[in-house]
């Protein structure tokens, strides 16, 4: 069985239907990538997927469970986390903070310790910062602990987006577009993460626009356009899928999806 | 000295250094007065920089906890004879449980719509204790009978200078406890972001509940000491034009800061001390000072400072 499986899922903003009737299925240890062109309903599906947005119809199920509509921190304590397309970064917290606030879940949360500073919360503060400082050098923003969200530069910001939902040990990773802005060199960082994330037994959920990340790291892609599925498959069957090149990769995308695959 | 100045019990140090220096550099009781004022007022005022710097919610009502406070240890030993302590704490019990109640329906407003409606409440508060002159004198207010701890009757500029600071230390280490510690840091996350705050896991709604809660205590026991203080206590204290002098305080001090929450309730109690000499300029003055420290340091008194020596040392 799927750790996350997704039913007919579908939701309307005054009428236009941005996600219509969406079904997929990711696994533990896989990259399951979605892609489309911009306005297709990918953003919004991970809305739904996370509870940000209520679905108007169909069903969500996590590790076996339902859970369709549940609030997103709901959905946290059974171990989905993802990061956002457009930053939602604590910006007047370092980036130390910002992983540790990840750690939300794990930590105590007795209010009386916190207020009197009980050995226990202490204790609790120190774990919390070494498993971000872990964190923050795996991104590799090491030298960024100390640094306010907002000075640091954007490319950075996405991987400190990626850290704090490391930090909550999910067992489904939604990505929504890690390497748009990022320079080939960071578009190469962020490959080999998304990879050893899958390895060690995280299923990933993956939007992005750079067909050679897509290609080389997913292990199944889906293509949406519209808000419906157009095509889902294998990389190899994706990239050759003369719908999909029409919609969406074009000559050019196609020459690169092919290119990665080589 | 870097690794000195952000330990988390730096700022109430330093609080508590300024309240010891101070007792000996103030020349009479009518200074220890006043600085009792401000120890009093700054009290209330990191309870509401923890609502409002910290996890950016605004209360315009934060009065009505004041005043409330201020009233129990006015009403309860009057009518049940009730030690003045102990009525103190009941105030700050009743505070915590209305904020309870009435935090969760309000606290799902934002910005503009969250102002109205805890405007409204402060005024509700007022109202009630306007009102119920049989209970608390009506808008003449009500006398304060006089502490009494261990046979010893609680009295003096001095005595209440040292009581009132030692409160306001305590409050203010237990600020800083809260807001270094995973609640904190959960407030200031949903600040900045309420999405990412409850994807991480945080029930953003339990949480504003929480700082309300905290808020409305460090309101009642400050307005349960300036009533122990003055041995009166008024319908001001519960009215909306406190409520804003509460804010302003914040706000000039620095969000956020609780050594600024200090600032800023030293500047709005002393300022308008020192300029009673300019008679009917008084007011005037007063605001033309707030307009311009807004706009010289707008991000309060000691955040702007400090990013200013920050810059200076680079
Ligand atoms: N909250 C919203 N209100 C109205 N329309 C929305 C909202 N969210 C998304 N949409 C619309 O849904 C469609 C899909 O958008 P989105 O999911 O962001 O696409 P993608 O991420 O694939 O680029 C777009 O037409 C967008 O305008
Ligand atoms: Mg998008």
């Amino acid at each position: 069985m799927s750790i996350l499986s997704v039913q007919d899922i579908g939701i309307a903003f005054g009428g236009v239907r941005a996600v219509d009737n969406v079904s997929f299925s990711a696994e533990t240890g896989q990259v399951f990538s979605i892609i489309g062109p911009n306005g297709a309903g990918k953003t919004t599906l991970f809305n739904l997927v996370s509870g940000v947005y209520q679905p108007k119809s169909g069903q969500v199920r996590l590790d076996g469970e339902a859970v369709t509509a549940l609030e997103p921190n709901r959905l946290a304590e059974r171990g989905l986390s993802r990061t956002f397309q457009n930053l939602q970064v604590f910006f007047r917290m370092t980036a130390r903070e910002n992983v540790m606030v990840g750690r939300h879940l794990k930590e105590s949360r007795g209010l009386l310790a916190h207020l009197l500073a009980l050995p226990s919360t202490l204790r609790q503060n120190r774990e919390s910062a070494e498993i971000a400082d872990t964190l923050l050098s795996r991104v590799g923003l090491a030298d960024y602990a100390d640094t306010l969200a907002s000075s640091m530069p954007y490319g950075a910001l996405k991987r400190l987006e990626i850290a704090r939902a490391l930090a909550a040990e999910p067992k489904v990773l939604l990505l929504d577009e890690p390497a748009a802005g990022c320079n080939p060199v960071e578009t190469e960082e962020i490959e080999k993460l998304i990879r050893t994330i899958a390895d060690d037994g995280v299923a990933v959920v993956l939007v992005e626009h750079d067909m050679k990340l897509v290609m080389r790291s997913s292990d199944r892609v889906l293509v949406l356009d519209q808000g419906r599925v157009l095509a889902e498959g294998k990389g190899a069957e994706i990239r050759s899928n003369p719908k999909v090149i029409e919609a969406y990769l074009g000559t050019h995308g196609t020459r690169e999806a092919n290119l990665a695959l080589n | 000295m870097q690794a000195l100045f952000s330990h988390r019990l730096a700022v109430p140090l330093v609080i508590a250094a300024l309240v010891v220096a101070l007792s000996f550099a103030l020349p009479s009781s009518f200074y220890l007065r006043v600085a009792a004022l401000v120890w009093i007022s700054a009290l209330a005022v990191i309870g509401l920089n923890l609502l409002m710097g910290y996890a950016g919610q605004v209360s315009l009502g934060h009065a009505g906890f004041f005043g409330l406070g201020a009233y129990a240890v006015a009403v309860l030993p009057a009518q049940f004879s009730l030690h003045p302590l102990l009525a103190a704490l009941a105030g700050a019990l009743v505070c915590g449980l209305i904020a309870f109640a009435v935090g969760r329906p309000i606290l799902k407003l934002k910005g503009h719509y969250l102002a109205v409606a805890t405007l409204g409440f402060g005024i509700l508060i007022a109202m009630a204790i306007s009102n119920e002159s049989w209970l608390t004198g009506g808008p003449d207010g009500m006398p304060v009978s006089r502490m009494t701890l261990f046979g010893w009757r609680v009295r003096g500029a001095e005595t209440w200078y040292w009581i009132t600071g030692g409160l306001l230390v305590v409050g203010a280490w237990i600020a800083v406890n809260l807001v270094a510690s995973p609640t904190g840091r959960a407030l200031r996350a949903l600040h900045d972001s309420e999405v990412a705050a409850r994807v991480a896991g945080i029930d953003v709604a339990r949480y504003k509940v929480r700082v309300f809660v905290i808020s409305a205590v460090y309101a009642s026991v400050a307005g349960s000491s300036l009533a122990l203080v003055n041995g009166f206590v008024t319908p001001e204290t519960a009215n909306f034009l406190h409520s804003i002098e509460l804010v302003t305080m914040v706000v000039v001090g620095g969000m956020g800061s609780i050594l600024g929450s200090v600032a800023g309730a030293a500047i709005l109690v002393v300022l308008p001390q020192l300029l009673t000499t300019f008679h009917e300029y008084e007011h005037m003055l007063l605001g033309l000072m707030m307009m311009v420290i807004m706009i010289v340091l707008r991000s309060g008194i000691v955040p702007s400072l400090a990013a200013l020596f920050q810059r200076r040392r680079k």
